[in-house]
């Protein structure tokens, strides 16, 4: 697996080359420095570790600071590890990488944090129908999950019966998405279809071969 | 970079004809490529603008014509490459940016002042 870090920028659409429109997201991808390269003697695993994101110096812990100044670069917000970068690939500390590791036409994995959506109820947070009735009867309970379980047997709720509460917020990965277009002079990546979270927020963005 | 530069510049990098200045109000003619198996031809497309909608590559803009006895509204893409040429027909004075009071409206309520250039 190779990858990068990134940043979502926003969406857009191109036209492909019979019209057709395409929706797409503009990804911010590196260019990210290697952080540390670890190997099978020295860690017992092989994987580098990549940085990016700019961050000030006095937001930054003494050992992180010690550790950047190491590979010879400023602060970085995010660092994150890949296993079993590709061997053509190999980078060395200090390296810098950008988008030119990936081709255009090629799929990618897209990792991010999903949009906050605070506590919520069961139609939204899961699906449920709800009533779908406003009349016979029904008056406020149109989005109501309805019965949580049976009297006299059990006598009590279920574990991890789905009900209400904070929403959106998790780690989700988009699998197979195709990289419409990269623009190299401003290392960016406009990917097909959506990826998780707000503008701005970071992704980590991994290829399978 | 910021984010709406970085969008704004690959918005720059999407192709686009160039046409004519119109609003909301105008009369303008769509020519559309439509493609029926290998062949292709082009159909015409004559209204009066709606609205405007969006910005940059996405944005779109709505034309509604009277067909027969039917209002028939499309909403075309700018960027879109099956847009062969807009022509401004008329030049309409309204007073704001959409138009949609004009669904509302038939036969002569519905006529727009036309702005003298």
């Amino acid at each position: 697996m190779s990858g990068l870090i990134g940043k979502k920028i926003g969406m857009t659409s191109v036209y492909d080359a019979s019209g057709k429109n395409i929706p797409c997201t503009v990804i911010e991808a590196g260019p990210c420095v290697v952080t540390q390269v670890k190997t099978k003697e020295t860690d017992g695993y092989e994987s580098i570790q990549i940085a990016f994101g700019e961050k000030k110096e006095k937001h930054t812990t003494n050992a992180l600071k010690g550790h950047f100044k190491k590979a010879g670069t400023t602060p970085k917000k995010i660092v994150y590890e890949f296993t079993r970068f590709e061997a053509d690939h190999q980078k060395q500390f200090g390296d810098i990488i950008g988008v030119d590791i990936f081709v255009e036409g090629e799929y990618i994995d897209v990792v991010g944090t999903t949009k906050g959506k605070g506590f919520q109820g069961v139609v939204k947070r899961h699906g449920f129908k709800g009533v779908g009735d406003a009349t016979h009867g029904q008056h406020d309970r149109l989005r109501a999950p309805g019965s949580v379980g049976a009297s006299s047997w059990p006598s009590r709720v279920f574990k991890g019966l789905r009900m209400a509460g904070r929403t959106g917020g998790n780690r989700r990965k988009m699998i197979n998405l195709q990289i419409v277009k990269i623009v190299m002079e401003k290392n960016l990546l406009v990917v097909k279809g959506s990826v998780p979270g707000p503008k701005g927020s970071y992704l980590i963005i991994e290829r399978w071969s | 970079m910021s984010k709406p530069e970085l969008m704004q510049y690959v918005e720059s990098l999407v192709e686009r004809k160039e046409f004519p200045s119109f609003k909301a109000g105008d009369t303008i003619t769509v020519s559309y490529k439509i493609k029926e198996g290998n062949k292709e031809r082009i159909q015409q497309f004559q209204g009066v603008v709606l609205q405007r909608s969006g910005s940059g590559s996405t944005e779109t803009f709505t034309v509604r014509k009277i067909s027969g006895n039917t209002g028939v509204e499309r909403i075309f893409p700018i960027a879109s490459p099956f847009i062969d040429a807009i022509e401004v027909n008329k030049h309409g004075v309204v007073r704001r940016a959409r138009i949609f009071y004009l669904r509302g409206l038939r036969g002569k309520k519905a006529r727009i002042k036309e702005k003298r250039m």
